[in-house]
Parts: structure tokens; sequence; C-alpha cells
């Protein structure tokens, strides 16, 4: 379970704060949605999931599975089940997608413990993942997301989420630069990895992707921290009449 | 606080220097009294038994060498040599004899295990370690060449490798013909400090329509305290051969400067191909830029030949000063000259480092694709020239140089120098510089990398297309060398 307390949040360098006060549980085998406005605060929520450099939590916790991982470094929370899809991923020139992705396979099952797995094993798992995310498997020998369509590197990020078998995934807009189709594809994708044991945190500005990935619970995010929270149909509300209601105090 | 600013920290405080290879060997030398003179180079000529014409030609080197200065136009900074306060000549006390591996001193077998080095053929050759790549390996120990193996083999094939002190023995006439052909005593400095001193080195000769049986390699070890090692290297390949040779380089951490010049020449004839590669891993010194290798080496291939081909490959990441361009002259029509590098500094260390291409001969062309990565309080320059002749008609040259840096303390630069003096000739020149960021460093450690294997992940794609051009056999061992080498420059 992913309970975040009271959390707030400011730039490191800059005395600008972002999260307010934000508190959210969200429990295993639940996958919520948090939508909300431009500048809202809702990437650096996830990026404060994971623990990117840059931010200060002055106040507040957030536990997963009832352990505090403000301390842990980000590939510390990798290794305990935390991942991030990006809303804009990095480009790494001159390392094929295939060695990346075993890199980190086996760097998170070493830190969890489990055996590293084989030459073998490795092309078996990622031949089988790719497919199923409609990943041409031509694509993994080139560099990672180096010259990728917005939709290769949306399925790329998938496809590393069902590699490292995250309990907590946390994706950030990963429904931007994404067509029709491709949506669908994703949207399979995220789903195909919905269970009990894992909880899902969906962030996106459209009430489109959740007519695919259908969530139990929508938070809507403004000004720092969680303005509303309700069921699925909140996201068709949202659509209808904006974020106006929620960003009046903000402005 | 963000990866790079910690970068920058961590190298302050961690001892930047993981250096494996800092051991010393306690082995009883014979040295010449310090300082230089024409007595000190009739001593070394003596202990090697040379040709009265060789002693000449050192001499003659040697006053050349009186009457010139050191240059002053790299981008590196370090205190004046006192070049009287050297040792010129150091060798093992019991070298002097006939060169089997029976005969070698055995605590001298023993460090080169210690660095990996392959000196145990009968093993390799009846196959009890038949996963070790066959490789035939020169061991040069300060001023002398220790052993050589696989010699009789090679010499099946007719290939004659050998430490140059033996080819001055045992094939005067081929390294009269050859030897300063390429770099001539006067070239430069430290060319001609070498041309008057140097003790050993190692010599190849392939012979017409020779497709070398295995990869060549010599292997460099400084030990002794203020000695310079100054070895020169020969390389022949006749019509129509083909021949690949590797250079490996380690020395002790001491908190002195180490000097070291070197003179590499190779010759291509008519069809002919030289493959020459080095992983040079000097000593770079310690947290604060004490102590360390300077590292003065004159490098250059002919290739005299038409449709001839040298190749260079380095991956620089030891030595506190590298100064060092590795050149082809292009002499012969349809030649080919390629330069491949990976220089990697951090801590202290000054690398001014790049190539020369000359292009004279008609339809030449040349290749350089040049990486060089800076961490810590590094300075790392890539200095090259790509020039042709008037009568170079059709020349063509592609460059590409990228430089990649790790915090924001250290410097990269790029001085290329280009003259066409035809129309015909075809350059094209391209650089990038880039910084490792903080947001590619956490994508990565958000899939579960550690800090410092995210940055070895991200060089090594950096660096890969040179990678490429290595000997497979060195190729793994290369990638963990990079990826120490970068050790301490993050968290």
């Amino acid at each position: 379970m992913l309970e975040i307390k009271n959390l707030n949040v400011k730039l490191a360098d800059e005395d600008k704060v972002i999260l307010k006060g934000l508190s959210l549980t969200v429990p295993k085998g639940e996958v919520h949605a948090i939508m909300g406005p431009n500048g809202s605060g809702k990437s650096t929520l996830a990026y404060v999931l994971a623990g990117r450099d840059g931010y200060e939590v002055t106040d507040g916790d957030i536990l997963w599975n009832g352990d505090s991982i403000l301390e842990m470094e980000p590939d510390e929370r990798a290794a305990k089940g935390v991942f991030l899809a990006f809303q804009y991923p990095m480009e790494i020139p001159g390392v094929a997608g295939l060695t990346f992705l075993r890199t980190a396979t086996n760097a998170v099952r070493k830190k969890r413990e489990q055996a590293e797995m084989t030459t073998p094993e490795f092309m078996k798992f990622v031949k089988e993942k790719a497919a199923k995310l409609n990943i041409d498997y031509e694509m993994l020998k080139r560099p990672v997301n180096v010259g990728f369509s917005g939709g290769e590197k949306k399925r790329s990020e998938i496809l590393q989420m069902a590699m490292l078998e995250p309990t907590l995934c946390v994706l950030d807009e990963t429904d931007s630069g994404l067509d029709i189709d491709a949506l669908k594809i994703v949207s399979d994708g995220v789903n195909a990895l919905r269970g009990p044991d894992r909880a899902m945190l969906v962030i996106t500005h459209y009430q489109r992707l959740l007519n695919h990935i259908v969530p139990d619970k929508v938070h809507v995010l403004a000004d720092g921290r969680i303005q509303k929270t309700g069921g699925k149909e909140l996201a068709l509300e949202l659509e209808k009449s904006g974020y106006a209601e929620f960003t009046g105090k903000a402005a | 606080m963000p990866a790079v600013q910690e970068t920058v920290a961590q190298v302050k405080t961690i001892d930047v220097d993981q250096y494996k290879y800092g051991f010393e060997t306690d082995i009883e030398m014979v040295k010449a009294p310090k300082g230089l003179n024409e007595d000190i180079v009739r001593f070394i000529s003596e202990k090697k038994g040379e040709p009265a014409w060789m002693l000449e030609w050192r001499l003659d080197a040697y006053r050349r060498w009186r009457a010139m200065t050191e240059p002053t136009w790299a981008k590196v900074e370090y205190p004046k040599i006192d070049f009287e306060d050297l040792y010129y000549y150091a060798a093992p006390r019991n070298s002097e004899g006939p060169k089997s591996l029976a005969d070698v001193d055995p605590e001298l077998l023993k460090m080169y295990e210690r660095l990996g080095v392959p000196l145990q053929e009968q093993e390799i050759l009846a196959g009890v370690k038949s996963d070790k790549p066959r490789v035939a390996v020169d061991a040069v120990f300060d001023s002398v060449s220790v052993v050589t193996t696989f010699k009789d083999e090679l010499a099946k094939a007719g290939v004659i490798f050998c430490s140059i002190s033996e080819a001055l023995r045992e094939h005067p006439e081929l390294v009269k013909k050859y030897l300063g052909s390429v770099v001539p005593q006067s070239d430069n400095y430290y060319a001609a400090l070498n041309s008057a001193v140097f003790s050993d080195g190692s010599f190849v000769y392939v012979p017409e329509g020779v497709r070398c049986p295995m990869e060549l390699s010599t292997y460099f070890r400084i030990n002794e305290r203020e000695t310079g090692q100054f070895e020169r290297t020969l390389i022949i390949a006749e019509k129509g051969s083909y021949v690949s040779y590797l250079e490996g380089c380690t020395a002790p951490m001491r908190d002195e400067n180490q000097l070291h010049a070197a003179v590499v020449e190779l010759i291509a004839l008519d069809d002919a191909e030289i493959k020459y590669s080095t992983v040079q891993n000097w000593y770079p010194g310690d947290k604060n830029g004490k102590g360390g290798i300077y590292n003065f080496v004159t490098k250059r291939g002919d290739c005299r030949g038409r449709n001839s081909k040298i190749s260079w490959t380095q991956v620089e990441t030891g030595s506190a000063i590298t100064w060092k361009y590795p050149s082809c002259i292009l002499r012969g029509d349809n030649s080919r000259g390629e330069f491949y590098s990976i220089a990697v500094s951090n801590g202290y260390q000054q690398v001014d480092s790049g190539t020369k291409m000359i292009h004279l001969g008609k339809n030449t062309s040349s290749r350089i694709i040049s990486k060089g990565i800076a961490a810590g309080f590094s300075q790392n320059t890539y200095r090259g020239l790509v020039s042709a002749h008037r009568k170079a008609t059709g020349a063509r040259n592609f460059t590409a140089c990228d430089s990649l840096l790790i915090g924001d303390k250290c410097g990269a630069h790029t001085v290329p120098y280009i003259e066409a003096k035809n129309s015909s000739a075809h350059f094209e020149h391209e650089a990038t510089t880039s910084k490792i960021s903080d947001d590619m460093l956490f994508y990565c450690q958000q899939r579960g990398l550690s800090e410092e294997e995210a940055v070895a992940l991200v060089v090594n794609g950096f660096v890969r297309d040179v990678l490429q051009q290595l000997p497979m056999e060195f190729l793994a061992e290369t990638q963990k060398l990079i990826g120490i080498s970068l050790e301490g420059s993050v968290g």
C-alpha cells in the first residue's frame, strides 16, 4: 500500500513551494488516477516518489508497504518495486535497448536477491514481453529512445515496466504524444500488468486515457494538494466542467 | 544535491585513484649513473652490444637534442623537468642472458601474472587454458625486454617479433634501413631524446604476403624510481602483409613524476595493413595531482606503398600528462589512415592528444573518430591536423570529435587544424560537446542502476564506435578499465 502523508515539497534551489500537504493512499491491487491542471504539481509528485534530485521534502512522509522511502536512493526505490514511466524518456546514445534492459533487469534482480538472468533466459523473457506490446525486436537493437517516435518511446517505457516487475507503477502523462492506436497498445500493456499485488498511480491531463485504463479512484490535484476524490465518473465531470472550480484559490 | 555537484564533491574527498597496478616489484637492478651526457649514451649502446653505426646514430641524436628546447604549445602545465636528475638505464640484473621463459626471474613472472599478462605460452599451446586469447607478448620491464613469447611459432610464418636490441644484433640491415625513416632523430625534442637513449622496445617484421597468424602485443612496465622509460618500437609490413599489434602499459604508484618518452614507427608497403592498438594505463597521479607519469610520445605510421593502410586505436586512461599524436603519412596512392581514440581523464590529469593525417599521395583517405571524456578537475584536449599536399588530388577526410563532460570543474577542448592545398580535397569535420546530465543518470537509476553503473553505461555508449575497433581479446578488459578510471567521479 502506498501512503503519502501530508507531503510538503519545495524546489531545492529556490523558495518555490510545490506540494502543500498532499495526502493520498493507494491500496495494493488498485489503480488511482491523478488529474489536474498544468503546474499543479503532478510531475513533481511523480519525481519525488522516484527520488529525483532537486526537490526538498520539508514535511510529511511517503510509505511504501509500511516503510518510508524518502531516504532511499532512486535505485534502491527501484529495487523496492517503484517504477516511474517518464513523460519524456531520456535518450542514451550508443547503448542498445537490449543492453539497457538486461543491465537494468539484472541490477534490480541482484538488489532483490534474485538470481541474475542468463542470456538465454533473458532473451526468451524480453521476446515474450516485447511481442505483447507489439514492439519489433529489431527496435531493441537501436540505442535507447534515440530517434524513437512518441509512440515507440512510450511502448518502450511500458516494456521496461513489464521487465522490471515493479509493485508500484507511476505513469506520468503516458498518453501524451500518442495517437489512438498507440494509446490502445500502451493501455492494453498497462492493463495486463494490473494485479492484486500491484498499485498504480496514473497521472494525466485528460479523461481519454481513463477510458482505456479504468481507475478505481480519481483524485484532483490542484494548488499542491488533493482537492477532491471520487470514482471513475469524476473524470467525466472534469472533462465537462474543467479545473476552474479548483484553481480559483490558487490564482 | 544534484548529481553533478556531488560528482565534484566526491572527486574532492575520495581518492580518485583506484589504480590497481600500483604495486612495486623488488628486483635487483643494474643502473647507469644519473644524468645525461655522451658517456651515458655510449654506456647504453655498449650494454646492448650495438654496432658502431648505431652508436653514431645515437650520438648524433644526442647532439641535436642538446640544441633543442622543450615544446610548450600543448595545453598542459607541469614544472620544468630536470633531465640531469634522471636515470636513463635500468635493467633487471639477470636479464642479460638468453631469453626463454625458464631463464626469467620468477619475481618478474609473478609480477606479469599479477598484471594479467599471458606469458605462459606452453600452457596456452597445450590447450590447458584454451579460453585465454592466443597472443604473442614482448614484455618490457623498465629499460629492457625480459621475454618474448611464441617466437618459434611466428618464425615458421616468417614473422620476426623480438626486442629491438635483439633485432639490432640479429637483423641489423633491417633496423638500419627503417629506423628513423618515419620519425627522424631531430623530429621533436622528445623523439630526439628517445633516439639518443632508447634502451628497448619491440621489433616486428612481416614478410611479403604474410598475414601474421596471431595478435602481437608488448607490455610495458616502469618499476624503478627516478627512471625514465624510453622505448622504441619499429614495425615493418612488407607488400601485401597484415599485422595487428597491441601495447599495454602500467606503472607503480609513486609520489614523484616519471618520464616516459617513446617513439613508435610503422611502415606499410604496397597493399599492406597495420593495425596498432594501445591501452595506456600508466599511473595517473593521486587525488591532489601528485605523482603520475609524463607520457610524451611520438607515434607515426608511414603508408609508404600503394593501397596501404594504417589504423591507430588508442584507449588512454592513465598518465598525469599525455602528449601524444599518433599520425599517418599517406604517401602511397590510395592509401588510408585511421585514428580511433578514447581519452578518459579524471582527477588532475591533463591530456593533449590527437592525430595528424598528412595526405601526400593521390586518392588517399583518412578517418578520425575521437572521444574525450573529462571528469574531476582534468583538462582534455583534442589537437589534430589534416592536410592535403598540392599533388594529393582526391584526398578525403572525415573527422568526428566528441567530448563528454562529467561535473563542472573539468574542461574539454578541440583544436583542429585543416590545410587543403588543392581544390579537389574533401574534408569533413564534426564536433560535439555534451554533459552527462542529471536527468540521464536519474533515468538509469530509476531503472535500478547505481549511479556508478549509470555513468559506466552512458560512457560505454558514448565510446562504442571506437571500442568496436579494438581486437576482440581486449574489448571486455577495456570496458572494465574505462569504468575503473571513472570510479570516484560520481558517488
